[in-house]
């Protein structure tokens, strides 16, 4: 067992830790920025929640009853945003941080000081963004936040677009300067700073998919960073990237956003297959099914991401061959996700399993995320693309791979690993609570999207046609019951942060494996300042 | 113990190093694509761009045989008050066949007005077979105020255009550029 964390190195800078505010503004230590991170995404998922609770305020009953249609366009549209950029991507950093250097035996992250300048750009980030609404809500809608969806299509959001568009473009520029830093501080801890003997292929999975993230975030954030910065020249400094009438294509925006976007997509669920492979063989009892095919499938689906960008705008009128093409390729990439899939559930088979909150979490997600895999597979075929393109079947499909697949995985990180972080197990009866709720309202929520979506309900609007009455109100009652059981979770993280419960041991699930159990919980504020030995 | 220490700061720096390069670079690529994406749109005629010059060459032959039915449309962009339209809404020729239509657009304030028309073909398959020997928006026109202007634009069909393709839209969006001309003296980019 490494005790090394406990013995103080006299020539470290860490030599006296700075306790209170000073400590998590300046910190550059590996747990706190994971932690700062975590609790950021936390508190981001509960503000893009409750734009989601007022979306579903006024879907409840067809008709307009709380906000006027500009209003509902602004939340869909930072609902979108908050819970990509604010939520979802800084609860996988959050976790890359805390996790990684555990699991590959280096005392911190390779940049400890740009991990640091990482995370504090995010609230400023978040602060301008959400200022917006701020300002719309208290306001009166004057001035608007943004309006134009999460996917800010041009002219919308150029010629068309609230002042402050230009707000939202300084905080997607501030958030990518965060993930771009982030995403090169893995890359960098993952090549430099592995203990000696854990070569690439003994790494845990988890290390080995956002390894794999980190390229792509530092592959695409910059066109990201593009298509902003176009937007910006073209709405005050006269260019027509964009603008038709200047000699630009609209449509070369979406070329150019989904370039970005679609492996973006794959940025906020590789990281949960990691968790997944992690968790799954510990309360299993089994190794992992399938290694390397695993390691070799998240390289498969990474490539495929850059070649799969047109599906997302298949109805803007595209040769026959474009629209095969990228057919073909999005169908391709169920091919390496049924690999993972078929291991995860040959790791189960056969194994002693046992039913803990972790594992609760991870198995929900392996069957909500296949489901949405499924109806991802139905949007990839062209001609009935043009069907489901923008209803509530697209919004039904990326909700079960973002919320019951990566937020499940998040949350089964967090109960995975929370004993770790705090020392204490977090409350079961809590967390029971918060799973069973989760699951059934998150399905109820979800699951009746799809029918009004093949009927013919398109998304965004504030207001929609009479025979769609009675399966959004079930709707809108499963999303206010999702909202609240979040609750729970929010009582489960303060109870462990105060370190109120049953306390852990250094290994609490007995089937887990990976040098992050080797250190105590919680887990001291330096571990591996001499590495581990890595058989 | 500290040397080894140093090495590892080193190749930390040797990687960062390399990886902000490729971050740089990405972000010239999402430039790169604007280019791209024209010269693809120029060679397939994806999203139906038109070419942006006049064809000099006279077409081949006449295939008297097929008819191809050619429909026009307009839409009127920013800041357009007056009037844009096609004298003819459809017309059937023959590949090969030339053809002149008209179309109008007039200028009911009273201060000049630099119009630019932006052509789009629908489905895209056709706009390379679309060869446009005169166009008025090959360039800006200028309309005085209050003036209507007859804007011819003749065109032929290539002689080799798809069987499949019998039927075609050609639809102009005429903008108002007169305040970007005048923020900007030289040409705006056309394509």
């Amino acid at each position: 067992m490494s005790t090394a964390a406990a013995t103080h190195d006299d020539h470290h800078d860490h030599h006296h830790a700075p306790t209170g505010l000073k400590r998590w503004l300046f910190s550059t230590n590996h747990k706190d920025i994971g932690t700062l991170y975590l609790w950021f995404s936390f508190a981001m998922f509960l503000a893009g929640g409750f734009m989601a609770m007022v979306i579903r305020a006024e879907l409840l009953e067809p008709g307009m009853q709380f906000v006027d249609p500009e209003f509902f366009n602004q939340m869909t549209t930072v609902h979108g945003l908050v819970m990509v950029f604010g939520a979802v991507m800084p609860a996988t950093v959050g976790l890359a941080n805390w996790m990684i250097p555990l699991m590959i035996g280096a005392p911190d992250m390779a940049l400890p000081r740009m991990n640091n300048w990482s995370f504090w750009i995010l609230p400023f980030a978040f602060a301008i963004l959400i200022s917006s609404v701020i300002m719309s809500a208290f306001g009166d809608g004057n001035p608007s936040a943004p309006n134009f969806g999460w996917t800010f299509y041009a002219p919308l959001s150029t010629k068309y677009g609230p002042d402050s568009t230009d707000l939202f473009i300084l905080s997607v520029h501030m958030m990518g300067i965060s993930s771009i830093m982030g995403a090169i501080n893995v890359v960098v801890t993952v090549f430099n700073m592995r203990a000696p003997g854990m070569t690439l292929m003994k790494m845990p999975l988890f290390v080995w998919t956002w390894l794999i993230t980190a390229f792509l975030l530092i592959a695409v954030i910059p066109v990201l960073a593009g298509a902003v910065t176009m937007m910006l020249t073209d709405r005050h400094f006269g260019t027509s990237f964009f603008d038709a009438a200047g000699g630009g294509d609209p449509v070369l925006f979406q070329h150019v956003f989904w370039f970005f976007g679609h492996p973006e997509v794959y940025i906020m669920i590789l990281p949960s297959f990691g968790i997944v492979s992690a968790i799954i063989p510990a309360f299993a009892r089994k190794p992992l099914f399938g290694y390397a095919s695993m390691v070799y499938a998240t390289a498969s689906i990474a490539l495929l991401s850059f070649v799969v960008w047109a599906h997302h705008m298949f109805t803007v009128g595209m040769p026959l061959a474009g629209t095969l093409f990228f057919m073909y390729m999005t169908m391709l990439i169920s091919v390496p996700t049924g690999v993972k899939v078929f291991n995860w559930v040959a790791t189960m088979w056969r194994g002693s399993m046992s039913f803990e909150l972790p594992m609760k979490w991870a198995i929900a997600f392996v069957i909500l995320f296949t489901c949405g895999g499924l109806s991802g597979l139905m949007l990839a075929i062209t001609p009935v693309d043009f069907q489901y393109h923008d209803t509530y079947f697209v919004v039904a499909h990326f909700h079960y791979v973002l919320v019951t697949g990566a937020i499940f995985s998040i949350f089964a990180a967090a109960y995975y690993w929370l004993p770790k972080w705090s020392g204490v197990m977090p409350n079961k009866l809590l967390g029971e609570l918060h799973f069973w709720n989760s699951l059934i309202s998150a399905n109820l929520l979800f699951f009746p999207m799809h029918f009004v979506g093949l009927a013919g309900m398109p998304r965004r609007y504030a207001d929609y046609a009479l025979q769609f009455a009675d399966y959004n109100f079930w709707i809108s009652i499963g999303g206010f019951w999702f909202g609240l059981s979040q609750v729970l979770f929010l009582a489960v993280a303060v109870l462990c942060a105060m370190k109120k419960g049953e306390k852990a041991p250094a290994k609490p699930w007995d089937g887990a494996e990976g040098l992050e159990w080797e250190v105590p919980s919680p887990a001291p504020f330096h571990t591996f300042d001499t590495p581990p030995v890595v058989k | 113990m500290s040397e080894k220490q140093l090495s590892v700061e080193e190749r930390n720096q040797r990687t960062l190093k390399k990886l902000l390069i490729w971050a740089v670079a990405m972000f010239g690529f999402a430039f790169l694509m604007v280019p791209f994406y024209n010269v693809i749109c120029d060679i397939t005629g994806l999203n139906g761009k038109t070419s942006s010059t006049a064809a000099t060459d006279a077409p081949e032959k006449v295939v008297a045989d097929r008819t191809v039915t050619v429909e026009f449309i307009t839409q009127k962009g920013d800041g357009i008050s007056g009037e844009f339209t096609s004298e003819t809404k459809r017309v059937k020729v023959h590949p090969g066949e030339i053809t002149l239509v008209h179309f109008y657009a007039s200028n009911p304030g009273d201060s000049d007005m630099v119009t630019q028309s932006i052509p789009s073909v629908t489905p895209g398959e056709a706009a390379r077979y679309l060869h446009k020997t005169q166009c008025f928006c090959f360039d800006q026109q200028t309309l005085a105020a209050g003036e209507r202007k007859d804007m011819p634009m003749i065109f032929y069909l290539d002689p080799d255009i798809p069987r499949h393709i019998n039927q075609f839209t050609l639809s102009y969006t005429i903008f108002d550029v007169t305040e970007r001309v005048a923020g900007k003296n030289n040409s705006v980019a056309v394509n």
